[in-house]
């Protein structure tokens, strides 16, 4: 029995015939690639600033190239038929975030600011642990389908996560945005990160159960299907939750975030184009009820139509009771200094962003340093990233892992767009940091979870004529077998 | 449920292509606006990364370049230095770390930087040979010698004026000065004792206005050294063909459509007086109605072709000079003795005295002879360039023998140099409401070599509200000046 027997709905383009080839030399062959290019950075870098190769370089190197090596070590042994696109991709994005943030721990600037910390080997110890993290999901998740029976107490511990940075004492206001816990000894943590994976994987397995009814039991209305008044339960308290957020944690880009991610797994689940509409009219009811009493997205929106007088609010005292800040405007210019082809690895001044430049702003150090030509191949890794998670889920057999798939691989994307977005003058900024390359324990950590259950799913998807043994429909059989 | 998941991968495409599109607009579109930016910090920081090139007057430099003091933050590595500051303070402008850049320092910028493209290759070798960038230089037309004397004759009268030069022959500024006038090193940093020069020096705290460049940018009421360009006007309209023809001047002159007489100062021989003798003692009468016969669209043609009403660029900009083009008879007529709206900057008459000293044709002035790499090459050479022919030789001689009158005889016997042919204007223009302000004291002047050339002409004004009233006139405050710049120039030429 072969997977394109067993059912129409898994004829795919990736899906070759029996015996497809595990990709996992050439996932090693690009995995050279992406630990050589941020090496070779690394080196780049140090020249520029100090005439020298940094004294770290082998270190680096060696540090990077085992963290990749384990990983792909445990993908070949634990998930043989993964994809093998998004160990090397996450990889190279990750080491050239590590040597921008290596590079902005140089600044003298940087160094002054009362909040600095040497970030560079912090993040390094967050790789680790983000690796280490994508090897237990490995391990651990021998198939994602196990996670279907935890869809409610996902559901339980997403809200936890995102009550989190409201609990008094525990709760971090960092520049506007009640999006941190401070864990004592450990540093701050943004639970949003996490609660982005463990809603997708509730999102999944609740409508996996309620795709029929949501998509069955409509009445047509002007060329909608409008779903039943009970239906609609689901996505308005989805929708209360991310308006909740906006209003008591102040993070659009969160919001945003949840609510888009849902919209698109309900879309997927009913197939209903009304989900996708009513979807666009609640988030932007919402959006726009909220900015027009609370003033922090009010600030942000201001900020966004007119940088220039946000810079040079910034640089005079104010009375308005407003924190205003010069990072939006400072972002462009170093967008804008750094033209076509970039400044160069190290000779760019993107550190006049101060706070933040090597977090939410990380994107504007790369094209100043980079240049279009290097924001272009960082979008393009970004878009092959959500491309080889789209395939997982065309891929994937199972409606649960193709709703998991594309739920994350969504939420990634929506993740992309708002910070870039924002970063770049697109869109209002939000709070949330760019995949892999800004520094963060969170963000590394959760993302590598994510890249670890994209693999998992793929894997699954990708694997040869599962064993007739395992397969429930033959279970069911043996079951009405008479005896 | 493939299908909407392709939609989906479509959605997520768009989000990619969106982001590539406004990076495009951001990073090439914009880029060069936003690089620009005068707000942009690291237009500072690369006008100051590298030693700057210097403006040199002469051969010599009159800038310079010191390394900040690396304590702190600061992350401008080198800071601008002047020499003579205050004297040359009017051609070079300033560059400070704190407080931006103006006139040459700020033009040629990119020159001094090493960061313009004309420089493109040699930036390349320099980076390829792993040299420091250096910047470029900017080879001024100016005379140390008469700036000098320009400055210190400002210095010693002690109230406010301003003394221009220029080469007849090219148009090149030779002397280019104002007072009272500020020392650009004093805020050339960005340390809180800069900053503290750099309010002192504001108008609102200094009355004085000391960063005024008053050789360029301020209007004054030229007074009777417009009589030069009425009687141009003259000539070149055919209304008197000689200095030694009588004009048709009645004494005492009633204005056209007024019942008010144009007084002269004083009890002084202007009753159908020659052009020669009218120019001699400064007839308000004779060049009065000169103005009023020819009417205001004659007079601001011939205004116009001297430079008037329009802003000039040396490349430093120049307030543009008034003669107004809607005036009445007895308006002409007050403003054909400089006086009514007309209102002139130093360099505007001085560019009137140059074109009659060089028979007529008016060159352009400019203070940017050369561009030059760091390493002396030159990039750009600034060549005369002539503006416009007020005069034909025939009247332009005509006016120099005029001109020569008043130096010899006239009210301009303070300029007179021996062994050269001096031509000059006294003026003594009013101003303040019913003139109950000091009048400025103006002359303006040329010398002529035995040979027949013209090395240098110039135009001095002096506000002067410490002296007394009545001894306020052109001749007796500006003329020695003015004769100072000339010699200078002239001994310079020996």
């Amino acid at each position: 029995m072969s997977s394109s027997t067993n059912s129409p709905t898994h004829h795919t383009s990736t899906i070759g015939a029996i015996g497809a080839p595990s990709r996992r030399n050439t996932e090693l062959a690009l995995l050279v690639f992406a630990v050589a290019i941020p090496v070779f950075a690394y080196a780049n870098v140090g020249l520029a600033i100090s005439d020298q190769v940094p004294s770290g370089l082998l270190s680096y190197g060696l540090g990077l190239g085992l963290l990749a090596g384990v990983a792909h070590l445990a993908v070949r042994k634990f998930a043989p038929y993964a994809d093998p696109l998004l160990l090397p991709l996450a990889t190279l994005l990750n080491g050239l975030g590590l040597v921008v943030i290596w590079r902005l721990d140089q600044s003298k600037l940087l160094q002054s600011l009362p909040n600095f910390v040497t970030a560079a080997p912090r993040q390094l110890l967050y790789t680790a642990l983000g690796i280490a993290l994508f090897v237990v999901v490995l391990i651990f998740l021998k198939d994602h389908r196990v996670l279907q029976r935890y869809t409610y107490i996902s559901m339980f511990s997403a809200l936890v996560l995102l009550i989190l940075p409201l609990v008094p004492g525990l709760g971090a206001n960092i520049y506007g945005a009640k999006i941190w816990i401070n864990i004592p000894g450990l540093g701050s943590l943004q639970p949003g990160e996490f609660a982005k994976i463990v809603l997708a994987v509730f999102f999944a397995g609740y409508l996996m159960v309620k795709r029929d009814a949501l998509a069955l039991a409509s009445r047509r209305f002007m060329g909608l299907y409008l779903p039943r008044g009970r239906d609609l339960g689901p996505i308005l308290v989805v929708w209360a939750i991310s308006i909740l957020i906006l209003v008591f944690e102040t993070d659009l880009g969160t919001s945003l975030l949840f609510f888009g991610m849902f919209v698109i797994m309900l879309y997927v689940a009913t197939e209903r184009t009304s989900w996708i509409v009513f979807g666009l009219l609640m988030s932007a009811a919402g959006a726009v009820g909220v900015a027009s009493f609370e003033p922090h997205i009010q600030t942000r929106v201001q900020a966004w139509l007119n940088p220039m007088r946000e810079y040079e609010l910034s640089r005079q005292i104010t009375h308005d009771g407003i924190l205003h800040s010069d990072q939006l405007q400072q972002a462009l210019w170093a967008f804008g200094s750094g033209g076509t082809l970039g400044s160069g690895w190290g000779q760019g001044h993107s550190d006049l962003i101060r706070f933040a430049a090597n977090s939410d702003f990380v994107l504007a150090t790369f094209g100043e340093e980079l240049g279009l030509a290097g924001i272009m191949a960082i979008l393009l890794i970004y878009g092959l990233i959500v491309e080889r998670g789209v395939r997982t889920a065309l891929a994937a057999r199972d409606p649960f892992g193709k709703l998991l798939a594309i739920g994350l691989s969504g939420a990634f994307a929506l993740q992309v767009f708002v910070v870039a977005g924002g970063v770049m003058g697109l869109i209002p900024l939000t709070g949330m940091t760019m995949p892999f390359l800004a520094y963060g324990g969170s963000s590394v950590l959760a993302n590598w979870a994510l890249i670890g259950i994209l693999i998992r799913i793929s894997d699954t998807a990708r694997r040869p004529a599962p064993a007739p043994v395992s397969s429930p429909d033959a279970e069911m059989t043996q079951v009405v077998r008479p005896s | 449920m493939n299908k909407p998941l392709r939609r989906i991968a479509i959605f997520c495409g768009l989000l990619v292509l969106t982001l590539l599109l406004r990076d495009n607009y951001l990073q090439y579109v914009r880029a060069d606006s936003l690089k620009d930016d005068p707000k942009n910090r690291r237009v500072t920081i690369a006008r100051y990364a590298t030693p700057r090139g210097d403006i040199i007057v002469g051969g010599d430099p009159i800038t310079g370049s010191t390394e900040t003091s690396k304590s702190g933050l600061n992350d401008l590595k080198y800071k601008r230095t002047y020499k003579n500051g205050p004297m040359w303070a009017p051609v070079t402008g300033y560059a400070s770390q704190a407080f931006g850049a103006t006139q040459l320092e700020s033009l040629e910028d990119g020159i001094l930087t090493g960061n313009d493209d004309r420089l493109f290759f040699r930036k390349t070798l320099d980076m390829i040979t792993g040299k420091e960038q250096q910047g470029g230089n900017v080879v001024t037309t100016l005379n140390a010698a008469a700036q000098k004397a320009a400055f210190d004759g400002l210095r010693k009268r002690g109230g406010k004026g301003a003394v221009v030069a220029l080469e007849p022959s090219t148009g090149k500024i030779l002397a280019l000065a104002s007072y009272p006038s500020y020392d650009p090193s004093s805020f050339a940093g960005n340390t809180n004792d800069d900053a503290a020069a750099w309010k002192k020096l504001q108008k609102k705290y200094n009355p004085n206005d000391p960063m005024l460049n008053r050789a360029l940018r301020e209007t004054y009421p030229p007074g009777s050294t417009f009589k030069v360009v009425t009687a141009a006007a003259a000539l070149e309209n055919g209304k008197y063909t000689s200095a030694d023809q009588r004009t048709d001047s009645p004494l005492p002159w009633v204005m056209p459509g007024t019942s008010t007489e144009l007084k002269n100062e004083g009890n002084i021989p202007c009753e159908n007086a020659t052009m020669r003798v009218a120019l001699q003692f400064s007839c308000n009468t004779v060049f009065g109605k000169i103005g009023s016969d020819l009417g205001n669209d004659k007079m601001l043609e011939e205004a116009k072709k001297f430079g008037f009403d329009s802003e000039q660029f040396t490349p430093v900009r120049a307030t543009a000079s008034v003669f107004s083009d809607d005036m009445n008879q007895s308006q002409t007529a007050l403003s054909s003795i400089g006086q009514y709206n007309t209102a002139a900057t130093p360099l505007q008459m001085a560019m009137v005295a140059s074109a009659v000293a060089n028979d007529g044709k008016l060159m352009k002035p400019y203070m940017v002879d050369e561009l030059q790499s760091s390493n002396l090459d030159p990039v750009a050479k600034t060549e005369p360039e002539e503006l416009s022919r007020p005069l034909s030789p025939k009247n332009a001689q005509i006016l120099q023998d005029m001109m020569q009158t008043v130096v010899e005889k006239g009210t301009g016997t303070n300029a007179r140099i021996n062994g050269v042919k001096v031509g000059g204007k006294t003026g003594t223009a009013q101003h303040g409401v019913e003139n109950s302000e000091n009048p400025y004291a103006w002359f303006i002047s040329y010398a002529k070599l035995p040979d027949g050339s013209s090395p240098v002409a110039v135009a001095v004004v002096i506000e002067d509200e410490s002296a007394n009233r009545d001894d306020i006139s052109g001749g007796g405050l500006a003329a020695p000046i003015a004769k100072n710049v000339m010699e200078a120039v002239v001994n310079a030429k020996k």
